[in-house]
């Protein structure tokens, strides 16, 4: 066991845990953040997509101790309201379904954002491809991905 | 519109009460009658002695608050359900809320998600809770005003009176309302004037999914609750022989190891030492029934198909002698693998049993069911028991059986505290419940001018019961046809999978009817209004599918895909009728340096009145993604009883760069909802798989296709 202090949506948490653990356990079971979900464990579906100095990462497969002092930025922390241009289109396009890997998707969206706010439809494929979403809303998120980077130009 | 997202019935009871007034209305699910409604007083709700399992309340404030009681899995009833309510109420959606109701009625019916039948099973009782509460509002501003009630009208949440021009909000009436008799016969509005019903609304619970709100079963958290997770065999047909967990128990966190049926649960205080301490545990196994692998299915279904032990599902005519005098026979088997289902949210269930009681939290799709299995596992009364329901993370009919459900409470039981079980994704995988492997064999008699005169289907499959639809397309259509199916018992557990048994059949119905339609030398969309129209100028015994709803679908695919017409698109055609809606697709392949690239599917659909368009629209293109992904690339194959794929690494989904552009089309006929959240799947396989011929050549009979000999070299999914 040891003591992580963890700079987390802009705050600092401090919790015990064992080195190996994953970060998503970390926010999930110690912090209480559970908007990052758990899907498999194995980095290949995406659903516990955090932001890590900005860039997104599987946080089920990231060890907490190999966070150090980079900036964690989950879902819950995307924006102060709930309006970050990502989240706002994902609401007009009326994405979710079952809802549940839509976190791990705007996370992902939104690192993909941040560093090209104007993808081609090629570019959100590739970003995209490596988050699952079992209902099959596929469609919906390039589109609204395709609207932020409008509203963001 | 506001929701809640959690909330429990007593507080639910306490929101509508605070109002201090207004309108409280209780009714039944259960009954159509609007008699069975009833207002509720200050009274009954303190002293807990309400019986209904639904309600709509009306505050002074003009706050309108419906109970959706259905599990919420991704289908949006928690949003189609409430705008039901308010077409008839003609409120204002804006100022709607809408609760989730827990489970602790004594009388629920279908609190349930399944079989595409919540907004069907619902439809009525929905409209008439609105209506009801509609005319008391307007009996109220009649009596308060003395004016006679035929000349005041109702619109976006006031009661009107033309001719002065004076007008009430609903607020304001509640509380004369709910002093008045609850009407028994109210008037439904025409469905042409519907303004809510047919609109899309957006989800009532976007804002909290998009900020990461705890809306799960995996979300739920209780202070001083341990986790567990379960070991369970790692080979169908095996049981515990022994247990060394001595390591597992040793390790940081750990607080227990409980072996009980054939479970060997770890639990402690995190997901991760739980996780960490499993790895550890030492289980040996031994056989109790039979170890089977893929290979032994694949010569299992070619012996059984050769079986006279057959149950004969449905007999027209003499086959024997049709097909002794056909000018053609044709005869092809189709094959299906076991599926998991994958919701992406895996099974959870927290439970805490108590001497005085039990207390469940999570998701499932059958609440009531589950509580009653549990309460029978503790032999408790069922109304010593609460089942608190979560936002379910997909189902896909995994979510039907109780089974983790169980698990949670005995092993609550037995370590006498409040835990949380988790399915890890390899547990889920490897688990169990999977989608029946089946195989068909299709034979088809035609006579010299092409007309289908003999039509036989058999079925085997494994755990699947009736592996058939007798009475669907083209039963009715025939003179002389035979439906017969046989069942393999397996230790390999299977469960209803979304669109049970349709979402493979349809597959190799469509692929084979494609393929008799060319032997015969006709158009295959021809082939099959030909049919429908024998089935309708002559039926050959019961027709128990709407033949103009198919054709509608037909036609209506036909004219929006332009089918027949586009140069170098080869066009596949598929129409499915399944849980009482009628979807026709076609699929669109093109060949890019000599390799098919499926392009697009057109999907024509008729589920009745289309109650959210942007719900319904987005489950019939998701229905068509997952049927696609599955047919294109998933598989669970099995050597001596393990199940051979554990996670996403070597079971592939359809991710976002393998979806084809998909246009959906309503067809509007004014019809009762008929359901939506099966039936755009099955058309999909079929679809697809006559494109891909008429591309390539190339017919294929087995899933995954991706996986088949005749698309070696292809990387199905590709695009342009």
């Amino acid at each position: 066991m040891a003591n992580y202090k963890l700079q987390i949506n802009g705050r600092s948490y401090e919790t015990e845990t064992e080195a190996d653990t994953p970060l998503l356990w970390v926010l999930r079971d110690h912090l209480g953040l559970v908007g990052t979900k758990y899907g498999c464990g194995i980095a290949q579906c995406g659903a516990c997509t955090v932001h890590l100095n900005g860039n997104a990462v599987r946080s089920c497969s990231l060890p907490v101790s190999a966070v150090g002092t980079k900036k964690i930025t989950t879902i819950e922390g995307l924006s102060a309201h709930g309006d970050h241009p990502v989240q706002a289109a994902w609401h007009e396009v009326d994405v979710a379904q079952c809802g549940y890997c839509q976190a791990g998707q705007i996370m992902t969206a939104s690192a993909l954002l941040a560093k090209n706010p104007t993808p081609t439809a090629e570019q959100i494929d590739n970003a995209m491809n490596g988050n699952i979403c079992r209902c099959g809303t596929y469609h919906r998120i390039h589109e609204a991905i395709t609207l932020a980077s409008s509203k963001m130009k | 519109m506001e929701t809640l997202t959690k909330t429990n019935r007593r507080d639910f009871l306490k929101l509508a009460a605070v109002a201090g007034g207004g309108l409280f209305l209780g009714f039944h699910w259960n009954s159509a009658e609007a008699s069975a409604m009833e207002v509720i007083g200050a009274d009954a709700m303190a002293e807990g002695t309400i019986n209904f399992n639904s309600y709509l309340s009306i505050s002074p404030e003009n706050v309108i608050t419906i109970f959706s009681p259905n599990p919420e899995l991704g289908q949006n009833i928690k949003t189609s359900f409430p705008m039901i309510v308010a077409e008839e109420l003609d409120a204002d959606w804006t100022k709607v809320k809408v609760v989730q109701a827990a489970l602790d009625s004594k009388k629920y019916e279908r609190q349930l998600t399944g079989g595409s039948g919540a907004i069907p099973h619902s439809w009525e009782r929905l409209r008439k809770a609105g209506a009801t509460a509609r005319q008391m509002l307007i009996e109220a501003a009649a009596q308060k005003w003395n004016i006679a009630s035929a000349s005041l009208t109702t619109d976006n949440g006031f009661v009107i009176h033309q001719e002065s021009g004076r007008r009430w909000h609903y607020g304001e009436l509640a509380t004369e309302a709910s002093a008045l008799p609850v009407p028994s016969d109210v008037k439904l509005k025409d469905k042409k004037d519907f303004k809510i019903i047919g609109t899309a609304i957006h989800n009532v619970d976007n804002q909290e999914m998009i900020t990461g709100k705890p809306l799960y079963g995996l979300d739920f958290y209780r202070e001083g609750m341990l986790h567990a997770m379960i070991q369970r065999p790692l080979a169908f047909g095996m049981k515990i022989k022994s247990v060394d967990s001595a390591a597992a128990k040793a390790m940081p966190g750990i607080s227990d190891v409980v072996v009980f049926k054939n479970n060997v649960a770890v639990v402690g205080k995190s997901t991760w030492q739980v996780n960490k301490a499993r790895k550890l545990l030492k289980i040996e196994y031994e056989a109790e029934g039979a170890i089977e692998s893929t290979a032994d299915h694949d010569r299992l279904f070619k012996e059984l198909l050769e079986s006279k032990a057959t149950t004969v599902r449905r007999k027209d005519g003499d086959v024997d002698t049709a097909f002794k005098n056909a000018a053609k026979v044709i005869s092809r088997e189709y094959q299906c693998p076991f599926l998991p289902h994958n919701p992406m949210e895996p099974m959870n269930f927290f439970a805490h049993v108590r001497e005085d009681g039990v207390e469940l939290v999570g998701p499932t799709q059958t609440p009531e069911m589950a509580r009653g299995e549990v309460a029978k596992l503790l032999n408790m009364a069922p109304d010593k028991i609460t089942l608190e329901l979560t936002r379910l993370g997909g189902g896909f009919g995994r979510r039907l059986k109780a089974d983790y459900v169980l698990e949670a409470a005995e092993l609550s039981s037995l370590i006498k505290a409040p835990v949380k079980v988790i399915w890890t994704r390899e547990d889920e995988m490897t688990g169990g419940s999977y989608r029946p492997a089946v195989r068909y064999r299709f034979e088809a008699a035609l006579d010299k001018e092409g007309n289908m005169i003999g039509y036989k289907l058999r079925g085997v499959g494994i755990n699947s019961g009736n592996c058939t639809r007798e009475d669907n397309f083209p039963s009715g259509a025939v003179d002389h046809l035979l439906i017969d199916s046989i069942e393999h018992k397996s230790p390999i557990t299977t469960g209803a999978w979304r669109a049970p048994i349709t979402n493979f059949l349809a597959f190799a119905e469509q692929a084979f009817i494609d393929e008799v339609a060319a032997a015969a030398g006709k158009d295959p969309i021809q082939f099959r209004l030909s049919l429908l129209d024998k089935a309708k100028q002559s039926p050959v015994g019961a027709v128990k599918y709407g033949i103009d709803r198919m054709k509608t679908v037909i036609q209506l695919a036909a004219e929006k895909s332009n089918w027949g017409t586009k140069k170098d698109v080869s066009q596949g055609f598929s129409v499915y009728f399944s849980h009482r809606s009628y979807v026709a697709q076609v699929a669109e392949v093109v060949m890019v340096n000599g390799k098919p690239v499926i392009q697009k599917i057109i999907a024509a659909a008729d589920c009745g009145v289309v109650v959210n368009l942007s719900g319904a629209y987005q489950q019939v293109r998701g229905g068509i993604v997952d049927g696609l992904g599955h047919a294109l690339y998933s598989n669970i194959t099995f050597k001596e009883g393990v199940p051979e794929q554990k996670n996403f690494n070597s079971y592939r989904l359809i991710r976002m760069k393998e979806i084809p552009e998909v246009d959906v089309h309503f067809v509007n006929n004014g019809i009762d909802p008929t359901g939506l959240g099966e039936p755009a799947l099955p058309p999909t396989g079929g679809a697809v798989a006559n494109a891909l011929f008429k591309a390539t050549g190339k017919r294929l009979y087995h899933q995954p296709f991706s996986k088949q000999e005749e698309m070696k070299g292809v990387n199905l999914g590709d695009r342009l």
